[in-house]
Order: structure tokens, then C-alpha cells, then sequence
């Protein structure tokens, strides 16, 4: 990994940010820091403005108020492909072109460093070389990308950005539509990116226990603003989840991890709990 | 080496040499277009002529009359051709060319305007036609934003600006001098006869402004295909890159088609042509520019010579071979290469 320039982790930072879309505020007034060189899991009800929040941070969409600050400044402020090369970010559901292979699509992650000739570099090579290979996709180079499984396709795509090279990585919800080993292995994948590269990862996640299992830091959201952030064991509380999920629950410590774990009351023993 | 420098060296040397090959292609077509005419001349005597050696006939012949007929059909061809291209790759549509997005219609009447009502010759008719055809452009893009299909209902909202513009010309002819009209009527249907050096000129700056655009768009197009969110993250600015592509390909197919009129269906068939021979979803800008020209090369060749005692403009052997593509595209919907 000599190919790495910035060995300080920037700080991405959130100030009274607004955003949303233009009949519809979703954030408004929200205050984050995302802690440098760690892994950050936002979790929320559905419309809580986690990807809102995502694509606002990543400067895929313009905030409305307030601002986001990579180490101090305005991200508006820095040219684009400049910021791609500190921050990157993988969509919800990316597509990629019919007939399209693995190596192609990660080779792309290389444009934010191209010049202006946009000639191919050794350092091009390296640092597509070393996405494939951290994410197990270099057996599958050469195959496209339609025709890989769901789990080989999303890890294609977390290579894609990690040819970028970012020191920052944003990532919406990457486990979506993958069985369970399947997203035990992307998030086994972003955890030691994170411990071998100290890239500072977010990740917008749906399951609770994968949440508090893989987290640093537990990020959550209800209504547009941040309700809680810290250690899992610090954040999963049942008034939390009771606020950013309306639902009753039971913390318990995860048998294998000791971390929380999420056990939801369902309707029907709650009413009979209360007749006791 | 590594797997991934094996996979690239593949793919340039394929590219490399679908370009070679259709280079070599159109080197023998050019040479054909030298040779080929009432006056015989052999293939050295064709190339001294070009050297400006050999009688004052021969070099007439070749450098006046055969020459800038070839060097345009080329040079239109290959306008034409990375025109569909762009067009092709940006809305991820087959079926999006600036013949059937109503570019060239658009360019078409205010060429015609130009001609026949204000009474403009060269240059100037290269700039009306190119507002003529950016303007059809905006119109398609103002309604594009409201679509979400990926370019079908845009494709045809340029036919139905295509039609329109087909009666704006007609209206034109209608109320112009015969004369103007004669020459009118050769330019609608797609010609390359009666030529001088002075369209080349005109098709050829219009191809080195281009430049920077076409390289460019090179760079873009393959990130624009991921989708705006991914391309955003990769620090592109999707709608200024499509702007930049619009403008070069407008650019591209108004200056030829103020030239040679709206030759259809060569900025359709060229760039599946080249997508195919180079594969691996790739743009294949280059390899589209030389099957353009060497389409139109050929069809002008085609026209002249095919059919003994009988020449016809290119635009009518484009039609011939190119409308039956664009049936058997519908009829076999292989519609989306994204």
C-alpha cells in the first residue's frame, strides 16, 4: 500500500444541515462528526433521512442550509474530483452497463486520478491490483457484470470504489437484497479495510444486531436529525429504539459478541405482559 | 504481470486493431475513389497525380474533382459517425442519432433558410445550420427531463421534429426561387456531387473544434454509464459532461449535414458497428468515426458506380441499406445496450 499519499484521516463534519428535496425537507438543522478512522453505522426507520444524509455528506446533492466540512472546509469549495479522491461513495442499487466486466468497472474508480490526458498509470494498475484483491473479486476480473451473484456484484462495486482510493468511504446501505452470508461478508470486508487501511467507513444498514456488531460508533437518526451517537452498548437502549423505531424491545448482550442485541417484542406478548 | 494488465493489454490490442483494420479498409476505398470514373487512370498514375506529377488532366482530375468528393465523404462519414456515437452512448439507446432525433432536421431547415431565403453560401450556412440543430437539442432536452424511459419517447419526439422540419423545408422550397429550389432539392436528398475543397474545409474545422469535445467525452462517457449517483462520486458533474456531449455531437452532425444535406442512417449503423468489433461496452468513439466514413465512402461509391449508366446520390443508397437495419432494431427490440 505505498501508493497512499494522505496518511492523516480527515474529519467529515456535518453544521446545521438542511437538506432534502424541493417539496420535501428531510434533514434540517442536523450536527454530526464522524469520528475519524472508524466505522460509523447510521441506523433508522425508513424516511429518517439516512440516505438523504449520505448523498448530502458525499456532495451527491446540494444541502439546503448548513454545510459539510472535509477537515474544516467547505466540501462545495473543493473541486470535485479533488474531493473524490478523499471521499468516495457507492449509491444504493448501482447499475452498471450491459456487457461490462469486473476489471473495467473497478478501473473506473481510477478517474478522480487521472490527468489530463487521462493516461494509465503503474499507480493506476497498483491500486485497481489491490481493490480486486481485497475484496476476492481478482478471480472474477474478467467476467461481467451481469452475470455475477448478488454478493460478487456488490463486492465488484466496494472494489470500484476502493480503486478510488478513498480515506473516507461512504457506503448506502451495500447488504441490501444479499442472504445473510453474503452480507456477513461485505461487512467482514469493510470492518478490515478499515483496520488495514484506517479508511474511515460509514454505512447506512437496515439490521440492528449486524449494526451493533459491526460499529464503532452507532449513528442514530429519527425525523431528520441525529438522536444518538456512540459505542453500541452506550446507544442501544430500549428508549432509543423505542424513539427511532416505535418499537418495544429487549436489549439483550449478544451471546457471541456480548454486544446488544435487538430482541423486538411482538404485539401479541406485549398486550398479554400487560394483563399480568 | 498482473491479471488486470493482461485484461487491459487485451482490450487495447483489440481495439487497436479494429482500428488498423478499418483504416486499411478505408485506405482501399479512397484509392477506389481515385480510380474510379469515365477518365481511366491507373493506381500509379492516380497516385503521381496526387503528388501533383503526371499531365495537367490526370492531376485536375484527381486533386479537383475526385479527391475532394473522397475527402469529404470521408470526412462527413466520420462526423457522422461519432455523432451517432455520442448520442448512442449517452442516452444508452441504439436508436438515438441526430437523423432520427430530429437534429439534422433541425439543421436541415435552417440550412435550407440560410440558402434559399437569405441567401448565404459556405461558412455561414454551417452556422445556421448548427443553431438550427442546437435548437432542436434544447427543445429534446427541456422535454427529456421530464422522461424517465432512457430515450424511447426522446426518439420520438425527434421524429416528430423530424416530420416537422420536413414540411418547414418543403414550405421553404415552395416559396423559392426555381434555381435555389433545383439545388435545394439535390442538397435534401443526401449529395457529395459538385464538390470543391471549400465544404472539406468547412467539415474538416468542424471536426478539429471538435477535438477536445470528443476526448473528452472519451473520458466521461464511460463514467456518465454508471448512473449519476456513482458518477457524482467519482467527482464528474453529469450535467455539465452531457452538455459538453450534446454540443460536440450537434456540432459534429450540423456542419455535414449544411454540406452533404441529411444523409441518413450513417450515424445509426456506424457505432453499433464499432461497438461490436471492440466490445467490452465500450464507447468505441474512434473505431465509429472510421466505419462512418468508411460507410459513407462506400455508398457514395456505390451510388456512382453500382447500378452501369445510372448514379445516385449517397443519401439514397444510405436509405437503402440503412432502413432495413432500423426495422430489423425495432422488430428485434435488441433495444437497450446501456
Amino acid at each position: 500500500m505505498t501508493h497512499r499519499s494522505a496518511p492523516t484521516t480527515p474529519s467529515l463534519r456535518a453544521r446545521t444541515l438542511g437538506a432534502g428535496y424541493p417539496d420535501r425537507t428531510v434533514l434540517d438543522g442536523l450536527e454530526l462528526t464522524v469520528s475519524p478512522g472508524r466505522v460509523s453505522v447510521l441506523i433508522g426507520a425508513n424516511a429518517s433521512g439516512k440516505s438523504t444524509l449520505l448523498s448530502t455528506l458525499a456532495r451527491l446533492i446540494p444541502p439546503l442550509a448548513g454545510t459539510v466540512e472535509l477537515d474544516g472546509t467547505d466540501i462545495h469549495a473543493i473541486p470535485r474530483r479533488t474531493l473524490a479522491r478523499t471521499l468516495g461513495i457507492l449509491p444504493q442499487h448501482p447499475v452498471a452497463p450491459d456487457g461490462l466486466t469486473v476489471a473495467e468497472l473497478v478501473a473506473r474508480g481510477r478517474y478522480p486520478h487521472r490527468g489530463l490526458f487521462g493516461r494509465w498509470t503503474a499507480a493506476d494498475t497498483a491500486a485497481v491490483d489491490e481493490a480486486l484483491a481485497a475484496t476476492g473479486t481478482a478471480p472474477l476480473a474478467e467476467r461481467r457484470i451481469g452475470a455475477l451473484s448478488g454478493g460478487q456484484r456488490q463486492r465488484a462495486w466496494i472494489a470500484m470504489v476502493l480503486a478510488q482510493d478513498p480515506r473516507i468511504l461512504l457506503l448506502d446501505e451495500p447488504t441490501t437484497f444479499l442472504d445473510l452470508s453474503h452480507q456477513l461478508e461485505v461487512l467482514d470486508l469493510l470492518v478490515r479495510l478499515n483496520r488495514e487501511r484506517g479508511t474511515t467507513v460509514v454505512v447506512v444498514l437496515h439490521d440492528l444486531n449486524l449494526a451493533a456488531r459491526y460499529a464503532d460508533e452507532l449513528v442514530v437518526m429519527s425525523r431528520g436529525a441525529v438522536i444518538a451517537q456512540g459505542r453500541p452498548a452506550d446507544v442501544l437502549t430500549p428508549s432509543v429504539v423505542s424513539e427511532a423505531f416505535g418499537l418495544e424491545a429487549l436489549i439483550i448482550p449478544d451471546p457471541l459478541t456480548t454486544t446488544p442485541l435487538v430482541v423486538p417484542v411482538p404485539g401479541g406478548v406485549r398486550a398479554s405482559a400487560d394483563e399480568t | 504481470m498482473s491479471a488486470l494488465v493482461a485484461i487491459r493489454s487485451r482490450t487495447r490490442a483489440r481495439a487497436a486493431v479494429t482500428a488498423v483494420a478499418l483504416a486499411v479498409l478505408l485506405a482501399g476505398a479512397i484509392l477506389l475513389g481515385l480510380l474510379l470514373g469515365d477518365y481511366r487512370l491507373t493506381a500509379d498514375e492516380a497516385l503521381r497525380a496526387l503528388l501533383g506529377i503526371g499531365s495537367r488532366v490526370d492531376v485536375y482530375i484527381v486533386t479537383q474533382v475526385r479527391l475532394p468528393r473522397v475527402a469529404l465523404a470521408v470526412l462527413c462519414g466520420a462526423a457522422l459517425g461519432l455523432s451517432g456515437s455520442l448520442f448512442q452512448s449517452m442516452l444508452a439507446n441504439p436508436l438515438a442519432s441526430p437523423d432520427l432525433l430530429g437534429i439534422s432536421g433541425g439543421a436541415g431547415v435552417a440550412a435550407v433558410w440560410a440558402t434559399v431565403v437569405m441567401g448565404y453560401t459556405g461558412a455561414a450556412v454551417a452556422g445556421a445550420a448548427f443553431v438550427g440543430g442546437m435548437t432542436v437539442a434544447a427543445i429534446l432536452l427541456g422535454v427529456s427531463r421530464r422522461l424517465s424511459d432512457g430515450g424511447y419517447r426522446l426518439v420520438l419526439a425527434g421524429v416528430g421534429i423530424a416530420y416537422l422540419c420536413s414540411a418547414l423545408v418543403g414550405y421553404l422550397l415552395k416559396r423559392a426561387q426555381l434555381n435555389d429550389a433545383q439545388s435545394a432539392i439535390v442538397w435534401i436528398t443526401g449529395s457529395l456531387g459538385a464538390t470543391s475543397w471549400m465544404p472539406v474545409g468547412i467539415v474538416g474545422l468542424a471536426l478539429a473544434v471538435c477535438l477536445p469535445g470528443l476526448i473528452g467525452a472519451a473520458r466521461s462517457l464511460p463514467i456518465l454509464a454508471l448512473g449519476d449517483p456513482v458518477a457524482r462520486g467519482l467527482g464528474l458533474a453529469p450535467a455539465t459532461a452531457r452538455i459538453a456531449i450534446v454540443v460536440t455531437a450537434v456540432l459534429l452532425a450540423t456542419a455535414t449535414t449544411a454540406q452533404i444535406g441529411p444523409v441518413g442512417f450513417v450515424a445509426l449503423c456506424a457505432p453499433p458497428i464499432a461497438r461490436a468489433l471492440v466490445g467490452h461496452g465500450s464507447a468505441a468513439l474512434a473505431a465509429a468515426g472510421l466505419a462512418g466514413a468508411l460507410i459513407l465512402l462506400t455508398a457514395d461509391l456505390a451510388g456512382q458506380y453500382a447500378l452501369p449508366g445510372l448514379s445516385v446520390p449517397v443519401g439514397v443508397v444510405t436509405g437503402a441499406v440503412g432502413a432495413p437495419y432500423l426495422l430489423w432494431l425495432l422488430a428485434t427490440s435488441k433495444g437497450r445496450r446501456a
